[in-house]
């Protein structure tokens, strides 16, 4: 005799309570002390980027998800946020919606979904645009006079060159590195996020906290981040010492988009390696190439191609961190690899 | 909890113990009738000794074990075999079975075996006794226990670990076994180290029982070299790999039994039988069974007689509560679902769980986000999200050669920690019985 209310399922009978749409809604719970000091710093704009982008994204899935529902997930509400967050307060609105919608469907949905892309959406997005609109992506306004008043050409139509009326002001990367005079920003006004620079990158402070409180709830491997602040400070800091570069290590850490690369795109668990030991060479690479282009490269900031690249190379990094078998020694397992080369 | 010796990853279920480990065991009525399976453990299933209209006395041999993997099977009741027949069986199968009707009129009184005295038996032939009285490791493998006193001759054993872990959410039985039966415990210990021929015994208890640990101390005999080791409350702390290296320091090595690096694990409650089966006489009939969870109106701790189909347990337990949605025999990490309430209790439930649909709701299978948490959960190092893509395409010899299947215990971990709610262990189930049906066909 069976009994209709009892069902048979499969061990183990009770789960854990975190679910993957939990994490991905305490993320973007995590970033709303962020947006809201981007729109305490810029005003009106930053509402505006922020939701052009985020429309971007969530249209797009809306129209080309795969799975069914796939909205209530919140990822395509995340990379919307994210992308936002990295474009300059003034920004046209058309050219931000395109990138979320780029970055969603490209970086996304085209390799079939959620867990099945390669690189963070939010910065395919962002390379696309750094790539389709080289100026309107490095144009950061002087800052207005009025906190209602745009910052700058935020509604110039499709196609059209947008109109900067007000001064250009530079980041503070962009004016150590290109600037006629240049001077290293105070990291305290990095930290706190009083100077320019795209929505979501000035306020180091908070998006530090969002980090540990991703991390205290075990939302965010904690490994990358560090990794990636131990290689930039080490590797700024040699070349500093040497002589090399003109950035200091510690003004490294805190400027640009560093901060909410580290805890933000570089920690998307999709894209980034499975294991502690994977995460620690990736956050090496994402610190060693920040430094690489930020000092060497055509452009002021290169956390978001040190991302990307790392991204790319996150199979391979799986590859070679596959833990060691439990009752098996490292000897066993170097064997084994090698076999299988050889077998390959 | 933390400087406690353990092992590296695994998960941590709430613990839900305190819903019975205060509560003494108490003997459970016979039932009407009884249903004694030939296949109560892992081998070869029992041969039936007796026909339909014989008489039999508790404690009778019933089916004799077939082979040297197999074991005995006693009557748990006195009556008259009904008859020997398929019945549905807590593993899904329908195994032949011993149908007994119960005699109502029975005083119930044990048929009085006679047994040597332990401390005259040679060694060797100690755990031909334990075969005699039909026990198995009570942990929940059902392993037989005189097998597991006999190791190869080639691995020398040093150590026998006495496994009171319980690490299983939920259950009580072994954690009442140690407080209402510490003496057996200990006669059980000196009769597994007489047999295999050693000194020294380690008994790992979790150290969220702390009176366990405490009444095992007091009641250690002097001369025992004897151990009592706390360890970090985390699952699967009562596998066998994950107690011996949480003790040892060390791993079995892959695909070897403890044997191999000298160690022997036996389960709390086994050798609290194997001493009653000395002292007493009484083969293997009867245990200790937790019946908890919050789909049950009256949980306890209850000895109940092998045989008594779950139907009566949950009758006697006050029956389902209105939110009842699973029933488990064993933990809620390993044990088994069962819907058919003519199920009888076997040798190895040392649980019967009753959920409610709380306690095992279950959100929808999302993606994987290959978050890592089923590699950080993994008590022996698989990688779980790696395989379940290979489970998934079918791809069963990298899942075996590649990805170390064999080397996987079941233990639930990846499953319980995947945020996506992907089930893992069960689709590793699967791919096992899959392959096993592939080679022999």
């Amino acid at each position: 005799m069976t009994n209709s209310r009892i069902k048979i399922t499969a061990s183990p009978h009770v789960r854990d309570a975190d679910s993957t749409i939990r994490i991905m809604w305490s993320v973007v719970m995590s970033l709303v002390p962020v947006i809201a000091a981007s729109i305490w710093f810029f005003g009106p704009s930053a509402v505006l980027v922020i939701l052009a982008s985020v429309a971007g994204c969530l249209i797009t899935e809306r129209l080309f998800g795969s799975q069914r529902n796939s909205l209530a997930d919140g990822s395509a509400m995340i990379t919307g946020l994210l992308l936002g967050l990295t474009l300059p307060p003034g920004f046209p609105l058309w050219m931000a919606f395109l990138g979320g919608g780029f970055g969603m469907a490209f970086g996304k949905i085209i390799y079939g979904g959620l867990g099945q892309n390669i690189f963070n959406p939010a910065l395919v997005g962002r390379a696309f645009l750094q790539a389709a609109f080289p100026v309107a992506i490095t144009t950061w306004p002087a800052k207005s006079e009025h906190w209602w008043s745009l910052q700058g050409d935020n509604f110039a139509l499709p196609f059209m060159s947008p109109v900067v009326d007000t001064a250009t002001s530079a980041t503070p990367l962009g004016n150590l590195k290109f600037g006629d005079d240049p001077v290293v920003t105070p990291v305290l006004d990095l930290f706190l996020g009083t100077t320019g620079g795209s929505l979501g990158e000035t306020s180091a402070i908070l998006i530090l906290l969002g980090g540990l409180y991703l991390a205290w709830r075990g939302h965010l491997n904690w490994h990358i981040p560090l990794s990636i602040f131990v290689s930039t400070f080490v590797v700024s800091g040699l070349f500093y010492a040497l002589g090399i570069s003109q950035f200091p290590p510690l003004f490294m850490l805190f400027s640009g988009g560093m901060m909410l690369g580290a805890f933000y795109m570089a920690t998307d668990m999709v894209t980034s390696p499975l294991t502690n030991k994977g995460c620690w060479l990736f956050g090496f690479g994402i610190g060693f190439l920040v430094v690489i282009i930020r000092v060497w490269g055509g452009l002021p900031e290169g956390v978001m191609y040190a991302i990307l690249l790392m991204n790319a190379l996150v199979p391979f990094i799986n590859r070679a961190t596959q833990p060691r078998l439990f009752g098996t020694s490292a000897k066993d397992k170097k064997k084994e690899d090698k076999k299988k080369e050889a077998e390959s | 909890m933390k400087g406690l010796l353990s092992f590296k990853h695994g998960v941590h279920p709430p613990e839900n113990k305190d819903i019975t480990s205060g509560m003494a065991s108490r003997r459970f009525p016979f039932p009407d009738e009884i249903v004694l399976p030939l296949s109560q453990h892992i081998g070869t299933p029992a041969e039936a000794l007796v026909s339909p209209g014989d008489r039999v006395e508790r404690g009778d041999v019933v089916a004799k074990a077939a082979g040297f993997i197999s074991s005995a099977v006693h009557a748990t009741a006195a009556g008259t075999v009904k008859s020997i027949e398929l019945w549905p069986h807590p593993s899904g199968a329908m195994v032949p079975s011993i149908r007994i009707d119960v005699d109502p009129n029975s005083t119930q009184m044990r048929r009085p075996r006679s047994v040597p005295r332990w401390q005259d038996v040679k060694d060797e032939d100690l755990s031909k006794e334990i075969a005699r009285a039909g026990i198995v490791g009570l942990g929940g493998a059902a392993f037989p226990s005189h097998v597991k006193m006999n190791p190869p001759k080639d691995q020398p054993v040093e150590l026998l670990l006495i496994n009171g872990c319980e690490c299983e959410p939920y259950l009580t039985s072994d954690h009442r076994t140690m407080l209402e039966h510490p003496d057996d415990v200990y006669t059980g210990i000196r009769i597994a180290l007489k047999a295999l021929g050693i000194t020294r015994a380690v008994i790992g208890i979790e150290a969220n029982k702390p009176d366990a640990i405490e009444i095992m101390r007091k009641t250690a005999p002097d001369d025992l070299d004897v151990t009592i080791q706390p360890l970090e409350v985390k699952y699967p702390q009562g596998a066998e790999k994950m107690l011996i290296k949480a003790v040892m320091g060390r791993e079995v090595p892959s695909g070897a039994l403890p044997s191999a690096i000298g160690a022997i694990v036996q389960n709390v409650a086994t050798a609290a039988n194997v001493a009653v089966a000395f002292e007493t006489g009484q083969p293997l009939i009867e245990r200790i069974i937790t019946v908890t969870g919050r789909g049950i109106k009256k949980p306890g701790n209850w000895v109940i007689p092998f045989g008594t189909r779950l139907r009566d347990v949950i009758e006697h337990c006050g029956g389902f509560t209105d939110d009842a949605a699973e029933i488990v025999f064993g933990g809620p990490m390993m044990g088994l679902g069962q819907a058919n309430l003519d199920v009888p209790i076997l040798k190895a439930t040392g649980g019967i769980l009753v959920l409610s649909k709380d306690e095992c709701k279950r959100q929808d299978i999302m993606p994987c986000i290959r978050c890592g948490k089923c590699l950080e959960a993994c008590p022996v190092f698989l990688n779980p999200q790696l395989m379940g893509q290979l489970a998934k395409a079918e791809r069963y010899e990298e899942l075996a050669d590649e990805a170390h299947l064999a080397d996987c215990m079941l233990c639930g971990s990846c499953s319980f920690v995947c945020p996506s709610n992907i089930p893992l262990s069960q689709m590793f189930t699967a791919a096992r019985t899959q392959m096993k049906r592939l080679a022999t066909s």
